[in-house]
């Protein structure tokens, strides 16, 4: 595992990838020198986890080439990638509680005696592993009931049980708090010892200048900038991931602020997030930016009654919701377009009309029955507001994601809410029927909606909102104007800086 | 009930695509729709697949049995497969919301046997005994679906158990004795006829009719689709999946009850065993009509043809003297090539 002459690096050439004609990764150069480590860095949707799956086998790239150590390296699948020596540790935690520790770290390899499982020399080479990486566990035990931290050292056991001779952390530090991060600093920094090359992928700033070498910043799927280690500032790191032309138009001035539709106080869901306060009035639009797993999704479900709050309280024209569920702030006019389509939104086999008319039917229903034509009627009416194009009564799943999304929009439109909460308005969807989603937004504001916008892509957040809401952690670092909500102070205050930020 | 055709769904026309493959249009004609072989394919498409099933398995019976095609032998064929399409009407509700309901059987014996032991017994009005058998079988219903939905139990568990717990009880009532002797208006619900039809075929077509205005024209049970589809969508819908799961099991419940009902007119006599063989064909009935047992699927039109395939197929085994030990073997195989030529149709329309 020592560092020679042959471990000449994973060197990436022009990587090009699409998904349904959308380029996320834009012929990137990405070089990982044997025994170093590589930062990378970027917004939610730079392309990061494109390239990682790239380079772990889990997609193919469309175009470009990869070398690893000088050999052609073009990976089928996550085990071709794990045969040529290279580990993907997850951001997730993926272990099986039921098993032991040692059991998880070696499944797939369990060392066998006389074709049964060598039980002794499996626990053996477990507790040398996990002493190696200075973590006190015994290998014996189940892995149900430990902590997050030390299930993430048992997934970085594991990958390297493997023996690999290149590792990238994805966003291992998402869960950890401090000290247990500077333990997975710790291993990254005995890797690099040990000469193994390793890729660092972190929204932490600051973890990120204190273990790499060097420092790679992606940008909408392309290079932007690369650094080396110690002669870079948090600051330029910023500007880098931000630092884009933003061509969003002008909205509407913001609204009078006495008629408030929705307020939420002081709203909580143990663990998750905490102390939510904001007003949204009538005309109004409220962004709320954030990282991935900033709590955002969280808060609206919570608001729009997915999920059950466990402190707090939100109202709607004064009236309290009681908290029983969508039902509940449904029929207080409070909706929700889930950034699950799929999942949560739409049932892809039913047909749009169908779709649309799901939440309604009881309201819609003359004599208590719901005749096709009238199905017909509807959802030739959102057709023509939302200028979907497809067959309204074909399955939804026939339609284009940006008409997919627009019956989506459509579904919760069909009888005019007080409150609109979009998460994710435009994910997997194209730059046209982008811009109409957004030209829908707007016009249901000027009309005197309430909207929530949540998104992570911050151009769309500043383009369309009044006020951008900005969370990190489960806790709102605050609520900015439009005209103080630049780029830089949103992700000044997404991004947790050290201790700062976390706690 | 061409309102219920249409209701249904993708995976309905997989003979039609092998009549039209099979056929004298030439061949690469399929694509084009606009030709007469195209759209002599697509009104093909229209007719669901298991009725295609039904024809075939008629038209063969009717060459091989010269008694299969009176109107005796098929109005037998009705009034002796009511229970178990009473009992299907209620599976396919269950299997449409994607859950199981493996109880049907025992309770209804179980209710059976309460009305009987209460109308025997204890005196009870005939007409309220058959109150209690109905509040018997909501009952079952009312624990399985509270098992499955607060209890988190799979419903494949969960009314195990019940199956298990009713037909001891069933049994436990009388100590396994049967109980005869009920009044003549009770024995006329399969002994009368009535336009033609026997009082017991007019019971279960009335139920198929309102199962099927409900699931099409009803919010509540066109909901039901929705549920089984994707229960979360449902969900954040405002729709309370709780509440109708549960309420798709008590309507099962009850109409296990009703089918027991006319077993007990059949045979004017409530055995404590009666009806728990009848679980394997009320699902085979249902499968047959092409619902999927993942949920969002089904539809009354195909489970009444599914209904009428295995009650065709019995009677005609029987006609021919098939031995009665071979029959479940046919009902399987039909049930194999059922699910299979219904897979081969949803997979041909996704790549349409």
């Amino acid at each position: 595992m020592s560092a020679d002459t042959t471990a000449t690096g994973l060197q990436c050439r022009q990587l090009v990838k699409s998904y349904s004609g959308v380029t996320v990764l834009k012929s990137v150069d990405f070089d990982v020198p044997a025994a170093s480590v590589v930062g990378l860095i970027g917004e939610n949707g730079a392309g990061k986890s494109t390239l990682s799956s790239l380079i772990t086998g889990v997609n193919r790239p469309d175009s470009g080439s990869m070398t690893l150590d000088g050999q052609p390296y073009a990976p089928g699948s996550p085990s071709d990638a794990l045969d040529a020596g290279v580990v993907l540790i997850h951001q997730e935690i993926r272990l099986l509680p039921g098993l032991t520790v040692a059991e998880n770290i070696f499944l797939g390899q369990l060392p066998t005696r006389a074709g049964r499982l060598d039980r002794a020399r499996m626990n053996a080479e477990a507790r040398e592993l996990l002493e190696s990486l200075g973590v006190d566990l015994d290998p014996r035990r189940k892995v149900q009931g430990l902590s997050m931290a030390k299930q993430q050292e048992i997934e970085i056991a594991k990958a390297l049980s493997k023996k690999p001779r290149y590792v990238i952390f994805d966003e291992p530090s998402a869960s950890l708090g401090e000290a247990e991060t500077a333990q997975v600093l710790e291993r990254i920094r005995a890797l690099r010892e040990r000469g193994t090359g390793v890729v660092y992928i972190s929204h932490r700033l600051d973890e990120v200048l204190e273990v790499s070498d060097e420092i790679v910043c992606l940008r909408d799927g392309s290079r932007v900038a690369a650094w080396q280690a110690g002669e870079v500032r948090r600051e330029a790191l910023v500007n880098a991931m931000v630092g884009r032309e933003f061509t969003y138009e002008h909205v509407a001035p913001s609204p009078s602020r006495d008629d408030v539709v929705l307020e939420v106080r002081g709203l909580g869901r143990t663990g998750v997030f905490a102390d939510i306060d904001l007003t949204v009035a009538a005309g109004e639009v409220l962004g709320i930016a954030g990282l991935v797993g900033a709590g955002r999704t969280e808060v609206v479900r919570a608001i729009a009654g997915a999920d059950r709050a466990d402190a707090g309280e939100v109202l709607v024209e004064g009236r309290r919701l009681k908290g029983n569920g969508p039902a509940e702030a449904i029929a207080h006019g409070v909706v929700m377009v889930p950034e699950d389509r799929k999942g949560q939104g739409l049932h892809l086999d039913r047909s749009s009309a169908e779709n649309l008319a799901l939440p309604w039917e009881k309201r819609l229903a003359r004599h208590g029955v719901i005749t096709r034509r009238r199905l017909r009627h509807l959802s030739m009416q959102q057709r023509e507001r939302l200028d979907i194009r497809g067959d309204m009564s074909k399955p939804v799943r026939s339609l284009s994601g940006g008409n997919q999304q627009k019956v989506l929009i459509g579904k919760w439109l069909l009888k005019d809410p007080k409150v609109l909460i979009i998460d994710e308005p435009t994910r997997g969807v194209d730059v046209g029927a982008k811009m109409a989603i957004y030209e829908v937004i707007r016009s249901l504001a000027e009309q005197g909606m309430a909207v929530i916008v949540v998104s992570s892509e911050l151009e769309e957040v500043l383009g369309l909102a009044h006020r951008v809401m900005v969370m990190a952690g489960g806790r709102q670092q605050g609520v900015l104007t439009r005209e103080e909500a630049t780029p830089e102070r949103v992700i000044e205050l997404a991004v947790p800086a050290g201790q700062a930020g976390s706690r | 009930m061409s309102a219920i055709e249409s209701q249904e769904s993708p995976g309905m026309s997989a003979p039609t695509e092998q009549a039209r493959t099979g056929s004298a249009t030439p061949g690469g004609d399929g694509d084009d729709r606009r030709s007469a072989g195209g759209v002599l394919a697509t009104a093909f498409r229209a007719i669901p697949g298991p009725l295609l099933g039904l024809v075939a398995v008629m038209v063969v019976l009717s060459f091989m049995s010269p008694y299969f095609l009176t109107q005796q032998n098929l109005t037998n064929i009705l009034s002796q497969n009511s229970d178990i399409g009473i009992m299907a009407v209620g599976a396919a509700l269950v299997i449409l919301i994607g859950g199981i309901d493996l109880s049907v059987g025992s309770t209804l014996a179980l209710s059976l046997m309460t009305s009987a032991w209460l109308y025997r017994e204890h005196s009870v009005p005939f007409a309220w005994a058959l109150v209690a058998a109905l509040v018997v079988g909501l009952l079952v219903g009312l624990v399985n679906g509270v098992l499955s939905t607060y209890g988190k139990i799979q419903p494949f568990v969960a009314t195990l158990a019940t199956m298990s717990a009713a037909a001891g009880l069933a049994l436990y009532i009388t100590n396994g004795n049967p109980i005869t002797g009920f009044p003549d208006w009770y024995l006329a619900i399969t002994s009368n006829d009535f336009l033609g039809l026997p009082i017991q075929a007019w019971i279960m077509i009335a139920v198929f009719v309102v199962a099927a205005f409900w699931l099409n024209f009803r919010p509540s049970g066109r909901a039901l689709y929705a549920v089984g589809g994707n229960a979360e969508v449902a969900r954040l819908s405002g729709l309370n999946v709780t509440r109708m799961k549960i309420g798709v099991y008590m309507i099962a419940g009850a109409l296990a009850a009703v089918a027991g009902m006319i077993v007990g007119s059949r045979l004017d006599s409530a055995q404590p065993t009666a009806g728990t063989a009848d679980l394997l064909n009320v699902i085979a009935v249902v499968v047959i009509g092409g619902a999927s047992l993942s949920g969002g699927s089904g539809s009354m039109l195909n489970t009444f043809i599914g209904l009428l395939i295995i009650g065709v197929l019995n009677n005609g085994m029987s006609l021919l003297n098939v031995s009665p030990n071979l029959q479940p073997v046919v009902i399987g195989a039909a049930i194999i090539v059922a699910v299979l030529t219904d897979r081969g149709a949803r997979a041909r329309i996704s790549q349409h």
